[in-house]
């Protein structure tokens, strides 16, 4: 059990997520930004490692990534400015990124000190089930990360049981399939996507991600999972005068 | 159904689990998976039914102009002391190899019921080729160009838009072939059901890399036939190419894989050398990890960041590599080796002057590496001539005051 299982164990509310990338705006913003955003509310935080190749995002996180990059972010990097994760923020935290910077630094080499630094999960969505199934999973369980593995509409029954089977956190759910930023097109399609997953009883709680940006789309998200999760309206929000002051008031925006 | 069909490699072809070796696999978040997975399961069926079958080899006959030529290039032997081949793709419709394998994917994806077909192009070979058999079938037709390449390639930016093609322009990145084929993978997540990607080399996730190559096959396919008729023989000595993601040498391989006595020479880009920092000589540079797709070689940080390359030749300057030829050259069963800029243009030059044959620069890369060899004399080799020189004239220009 880690602080991300607890958290979907004890809350009653909706729960708010919020994505950034490490990085962005400022190289050593990383730990400011999850502290803000822990004070103003947030439930648990993905951190966002920086990839030249963002093949899922929009452009809003491919720039942020860009920009990260060219601040000169690394993994390495990351690892040491979440040293201190820990003494400043007690909310539970994901690392989210693409699966080749993973691979340089040494699948092993990512858990042991993910978990080290007090990391409870990981969220890679090209690191395929098959490999991870067969060669990543031992070191993930033994590191008590949980890998959060991605549903979309066009996921099959049979594949969305063996995401749940594989999985020990929550199960993302793409509110459609698309890459990061767009808005949630609130449809009877969509809503009958979400009642379908919701009538599977998984065993693993389902979070809404991919166009969450306001109030309105996070309650859609609210009526039949435990909650969404907002990432490029918060990277967009971080370009904004005083963002850091502010966070507290952007998530009050998304949820009331 | 007749499996005989483009048969895969005994020892180098891919394994059910989409790999050759340790490269290959699929490594897409979950937004593809459903496209890639239909692909998978259907990729083989559909190709071994007779009406495709039939219909891929009308289209490569009379479409395409198929058999291209097997040319023994005299001049070009008597200099180098071997008897050259020239596996003539420059001559097929649209100026390169890369329309056998549009051809096959668009009957394909026709098969699957799939309206509309999006491709990534970095010269803008692979763009004419899918705009061409776009408007063949009439299906639309949407191709992601990198900014830079746009203004690099105009004539083939105009030719796609001639036969019906809209070309979008990427402004990611480095704005190159990488940035375009991350924003033809971003447009295939955005419209899941209704698209079929066409990627232009034997690269991407499994199925891609095989299924490139099994169209691409037909290049060894007829040149062993050819070979058999002009020296009694179906074996060369030595098979060449160059490789950017490889698929022009996938296609001249594919049929000599299994006879190792056949010497296999891949001829990577270096640029303006190896380690001058502006060099796209993958094998030399790289690293194993993922990319578009796959687990393979490509150029890369230590932080695992994707490395831009450089080539004089717009189709060589991919930062990966086809996961089969990761596999070829950590096995050694392939030499990988590389000519500079210059190496390939002077290669272009002396085929132009030797056999009137104009070469693209791609190819050049190929023939530039005869300068390198040692021949004793009757070695057979045998040069796929990738695609031809007209939308090289430009950099040819500029390179020798023409």
């Amino acid at each position: 059990m880690n602080r991300l299982n607890e958290l979907f164990k004890n809350k009653k509310e909706p729960i708010l997520s919020i994505y950034y990338t490490a990085g962005y705006p400022n190289l050593d913003s990383t730990l400011d930004i999850a502290e803000a955003l822990e004070k103003g509310g947030a439930d648990f935080i993905e951190i966002g490692f920086p990839y030249s190749d963002p093949v899922a995002d929009g452009p809003v996180i491919q720039a942020s990534s860009q920009h990260a990059l060219d601040n000169g972010m690394t993994l390495s990097i990351l690892f040491d400015q979440l040293k201190d994760l820990r003494k400043r923020v007690s909310i539970p935290i994901l690392l989210m990124g693409y699966v080749n910077p993973v691979l340089q630094y040494g699948i092993e080499n990512f858990c042991n000190k993910a978990a080290d630094v007090g990391v409870d999960g990981v969220i890679v969505p090209d690191l395929p089930m098959y490999e991870y199934e067969n060669l990543y999973k031992s070191c993930f369980l033994e590191n008590n990360l949980s890998n959060i593995f991605l549903v979309t509409p066009q996921t099959s029954e049979e594949r969305i049981r063996k995401i749940d089977e594989l999985s020990s956190g929550f199960i993302y759910l793409l509110s459609s399939s698309s890459t990061t930023g767009k808005d949630l097109k609130v449809s009877n399609e969509a809503d009958a996507y979400f009642k379908r997953i919701k009538d599977m009883n998984l065993k693993n709680p389902t979070m809404i991600g991919f166009g969450i940006s306001d109030q309105k789309s996070f309650n859609k998200a609210a009526e039949y999972t435990r909650g969404a999760i907002v990432g490029s309206a918060f990277v967009k929000f971080l370009a904004t005068d005083k963002a850091l002051e502010n966070v507290g008031q952007f998530l009050k925006g998304i949820r009331a | 159904m007749n499996k005989e069909f483009i048969k895969s490699s005994v020892n180098w072809g891919v394994n059910d689990q989409g790999y050759y070796g340790d490269f290959g696999g699929a490594y897409i978040p979950e937004m593809l998976y459903p496209n890639v997975e239909e692909l998978r399961q259907k990729y083989l069926e559909i190709i071994y039914e007779p009406s495709f079958q039939d219909e891929f080899h009308r289209l490569l006959k009379d479409y395409v102009g198929r058999p291209s030529p097997l040319f023994p290039a005299e001049r070009l032997s008597a200099k180098y002391g071997a008897k050259i081949y020239l596996k003539r793709e420059d001559l097929n419709h649209t100026g390169a190899h890369k329309v056998n394998n549009t051809v096959g994917q668009i009957l394909l994806a026709q098969r699957l019921g799939k309206k509309r077909i999006i491709a990534e192009t970095g010269a803008g070979q692979h763009g004419v080729a899918t705009a061409t058999v776009c408007a063949l079938v009439g299906l639309e037709c949407v191709v992601y160009m990198g900014e830079v390449d746009i203004q690099r390639q105009a004539p083939n930016v105009a030719r796609m838009k001639m036969m019906g093609a809209t070309v979008i322009p990427a402004t990611s990145g480095s704005k190159t072939l990488k940035d375009a084929t991350n924003e033809a993978m971003r447009d295939w997540i955005n419209n899941p059901v209704d698209t079929h990607y066409i990627i232009g080399s034997v690269v991407g996730p499994h199925p891609y890399p095989d299924m490139v190559a099994r169209f691409q096959s037909i290049i060894s396919e007829e040149t062993k036939l050819q070979l058999k008729e002009k020296t009694g023989s179906e074996y060369p000595d030595i098979v060449m190419a160059c490789v950017g993601g490889g698929s022009n040498a996938i296609g001249m391989f594919y049929h000599f894989l299994d006879d190792e006595n056949v010497r296999l020479i891949a001829v990577e880009a270096a640029g303006k050398g190896v380690d001058s920092g502006e060099s796209a000589a993958t094998t030399a540079l790289g690293k194993e990890g993922v990319l578009h797709g796959s687990r393979s070689i490509l150029m890369q940080t230590d932080d695992g960041q994707v490395v831009e390359p450089y080539s004089i030749s717009a189709g060589l300057d991919y930062p990966g590599i086809g996961p089969q030829h990761a596999h070829l050259f950590k096995a050694g069963r392939g030499e990988y080796v590389s000519a500079t800029d210059d190496e390939a243009m002077e290669a272009g030059k002396l085929l132009a002057e030797l056999e009137g044959i104009i070469p693209a620069i791609e190819s050049a890369h190929a023939l530039a590496h005869l300068e390198k060899m040692k021949f004793e004399g009757n070695e057979t080799v045998v040069i796929c001539l990738s695609g031809r020189g007209d939308k090289d004239l430009d950099n040819y220009m500029k390179h020798f005051n023409l």
